[in-house]
């Protein structure tokens, strides 16, 4: 290779020097490393709307641990454009690959909430039906999802379909092997996989500072020829023209991009977490002053795409999405303890079934 | 639990400048446990720091830090999330004594929040002890009381080889009157005896000890006296103490929480047969959690082996020459 195409070869994958933006926090619109095309009014109106439902249903998940119908809740809240934008991006038939931190997603993406729930309300692993929403189960050891992505991908494409992933992972993901050997993979085999990292400044109570010395997240594709870029990750209308520019990119056979959107996790770590012991206010009041839905709002009525009718209809249909979600998690669901034994393998073994008795007769006994 | 563990790390740090604790969320925030809190502030960053979020490369970085002289103490957040550093645990750290003939050994603690019984999601319950007592060359500790959990970390830190050393978690809370300043605890190596009794033995360990200790206390009132042995290491394993403990019994049950199949009960129930055969009145009888991934939180109570197994088990240790009923009619092969 000559130097020239050498240097065109690394330039091509380069994200830009500042993150992708379309709007500034106050909600005015400016043009920063915008090289891609905004998405249409519609689609920004339709985001607003999912994005007022995912607030609220994040807010009342959070809810529900504090009167003990979850076991526990990662919050995604002040993430939202990430939530909603890495889920418009897609089509129906393209696959998710979330996080346990991607709920807010999984609800965008049309999956029943009560079944998103169902693993941290502790009655089963995953809720739903991965190959009916298309949608992965939710991955809680990190970025081990990844390489799944990138192999899924390559099926997809091998099969001849145009199908894309898209993969959520944290920053703190980012410095797993998985991570890498995932993006590698996809890479050499050119699969129709989109990395998205969320790099919402923490993995738990460690800051970004310790997890990677790179200027950037994104840059951690080039290595691999991976197309990289970094954007606002609490502007959605940056981020969704980046990840519709990316999807695009891997359905047309350019192989895999990597995102990285730089936003905060508002809330602690999960219910559980005292973030008091690792980030002051102060941090999370500035933030505060980034909220991705206060921004969109305001940029959607500068630009005269939506009126008060338009919020006060998105704020009522969030209402009642979180007063049904209310009402259907406060019943208790029967489970059946011998269900245990269904699922190991496609038929149980000769001592599985052993057991199953055991537990049977246990159970009848007290029944009494 | 966790206040002795910490004690623990605290003595090893300020007796000995080579010991080092590293791992993820261990600094400022003190572990998710809070196993570590306070060490950052109380002993620098350069002694207890945070590092990347990577398994394989906390322990492969352990692994060079011991061969650079110093002793690490590194934490796997939880049993489930150790998986990503299984490589380097099983080819590098149990192995490199072996494969330098004697001349580097690495002295180093690898700390496992493990086991069940605090409602957790998926991926933060496991049992994995049969994965690492299945490799030679690690030396693998499980405690069950504070005192235990004191005594065995210090001698794990302070020990020529690597351990392995798994804490239960649903232990972490478990409060005991002891005074740390004086080691009230067996040598490394040694199974105890936490309750005498004459009729059977119950073989225990990590978070099966307080269930076995609980059976026992209930077969009393029915006139049954059990034994109660607490065999602390698993690796190295005391022969001895369960031996004497089942020849004078006659009749033993291994009580554990890991699912069954190929663990570490079934190694000790082959072992007491060698040794004991013709001590036994009966079979000796497993109590273990099912073969199954671990339960949501949900169902996670009819998975764990409780008081009531654990005294099923007892009855079909044929006391009277009783054939074991419960067992033939269940037709098991
Ligand atoms: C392999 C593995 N190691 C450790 C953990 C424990 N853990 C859960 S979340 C988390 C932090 C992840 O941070 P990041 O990737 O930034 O995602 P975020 O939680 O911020 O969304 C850790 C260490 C895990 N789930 N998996
Ligand atoms: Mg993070």
């Amino acid at each position: 290779m000559s130097v020239k195409t050498h240097r065109q070869a690394v330039q091509g994958l380069l994200p830009a020097l500042t993150p992708v933006r379309f709007v500034t926090e106050d909600g005015s619109p400016v043009k920063e490393s915008a090289d891609y095309a905004e998405p249409s009014a519609e689609l920004l109106r339709e985001a607003y709307r999912r994005m007022v439902l995912g607030r609220r249903f994040d807010t009342q998940a959070t809810m529900l641990t504090k009167q003990g119908r979850l076991a526990v809740y990662p919050s995604s809240r002040g993430q939202e454009a990430c939530q909603i934008a890495g889920v418009l991006a897609l089509r129906e038939d393209d696959w998710l690959f979330p996080t346990y931190r991607d709920s807010t997603a999984l609800v965008t993406r049309g999956v029943d909430p009560v079944e998103v729930l169902t693993l941290l309300r502790g009655d089963w692993h995953c809720g739903y039906d991965p190959a009916a929403t298309r949608t992965a189960p939710q991955c809680t050891p990190l970025a081990t999802q990844l390489p799944h992505a990138s192999g899924l991908a390559h099926a997809l494409r091998s099969r001849g379909g145009d199908a894309v992933v898209m993969a959520f992972v944290g920053d703190g993901g980012t410095s797993e092997g998985d991570f890498h050997e995932a993006l590698n993979f996809a890479a050499v085999f050119k699969a129709p996989v989109v990395f998205f990292v969320q790099n919402n400044k923490y993995a738990i109570s460690v800051p970004l500072a310790r997890q990677t010395a790179a200027p950037a997240l994104a840059y951690k594709g080039v290595g691999y020829g991976v197309r990289s870029e970094q954007v606002d990750g609490n502007d959605l209308v940056a981020v969704l023209s980046v990840l519709t520019a990316a999807v695009e990119h891997a359905r047309t056979g350019h192989g895999p991009f990597l995102v990285e959107a730089h936003t905060y996790r508002m809330d602690p770590h999960t219910n559980a977490d005292d973030a008091g012991r690792y980030r002051d206010d102060a941090e999370v009041e500035r933030w505060q002053g980034a909220d991705p839905l206060a921004r969109l709002e305001t940029y959607l009525r500068g630009r005269d795409l939506l009126t008060d009718e338009d919020v006060a209809s998105a704020r009522e249909a969030a209402e009642a999405f979180a007063a049904d979600l209310r009402t259907r998690m406060n019943l208790d669901p029967e489970l059946d303890p011998l269900e245990l034994f269904d699922h190991v393998y496609a038929e149980p073994t000769p001592q599985l079934r052993e057991q199953r008795q055991m537990l049977a007769a246990e159970l009848q006994a007290e029944k009494g | 639990m966790a206040q002795a563990l910490n004690t623990a790390l605290r003595d090893a740090l300020r007796d000995d400048e080579r010991v080092l604790v590293f791992g993820e969320d261990v600094g400022p925030l003190g572990g998710v446990f809070r196993i570590t809190d306070g060490l950052t502030r109380d002993f620098g960053e350069e002694r207890c720091f945070d590092t990347p979020l990577a398994e394989s490369g906390i322990v492969g970085f352990a692994v060079g830090m011991a061969m650079g002289g110093y002793r690490p103490v590194i934490e796997m957040q939880f049993d489930a999330f150790a998986y990503p550093a299984f490589e380097q645990i099983v080819s590098h750290v149990a192995k490199f004594r072996n494969r330098t003939r004697g001349k580097l050994g690495l002295p180093m603690v690898i700390r496992v929040p493990y086991a069940g019984g605090i409602g957790g999601v998926e991926h933060h319950c496991d049992s994995s002890e049969a994965y690492y007592v299945h490799t030679p060359g690690l030396k693998v500790v499980t405690p069950a009381t504070p005192a235990d959990a004191y005594w065995l970390l210090r001698d794990a830190v302070a020990d020529p080889d690597p351990v392995v050393f798994l804490e239960p978690k649903k232990l972490y809370w478990s409060k005991e009157d002891t005074d740390l300043t004086r080691r009230q605890a067996e040598p490394f190596g040694r199974a105890v005896v936490r309750r005498a009794g004459r009729d059977a033995t119950l073989v225990a360990y990590g978070p099966s000890v307080p269930v076995a200790l609980e059976a026992a206390k209930v077969a009393a009132d029915e006139g049954i006296e059990l034994e109660v042995v607490d065999l602390r290491t698993l690796v190295p394993f005391d022969d001895e103490t369960v031996v004497a403990s089942v020849r004078r019994t006659g009749r033993c049950v291994v009580v554990q929480e890991a699912q069954s199949f190929a663990g570490v009960g079934a190694e000790i129930v082959a072992r007491i047969q060698e040794r004991c055969f013709h001590s036994l009145a009966a079979p000796v009888l497993r109590v273990a959690g099912f073969d199954i991934p671990y339960p949501p939180p949900k169902l996670e109570h009819s998975h764990l082996p409780g008081v009531d197994r654990v005294l099923d088990a007892v009855d079909r240790l044929q006391f009277d020459d009783r054939p074991d009923v419960l067992h033939l009619a269940r037709g098991a092969a």
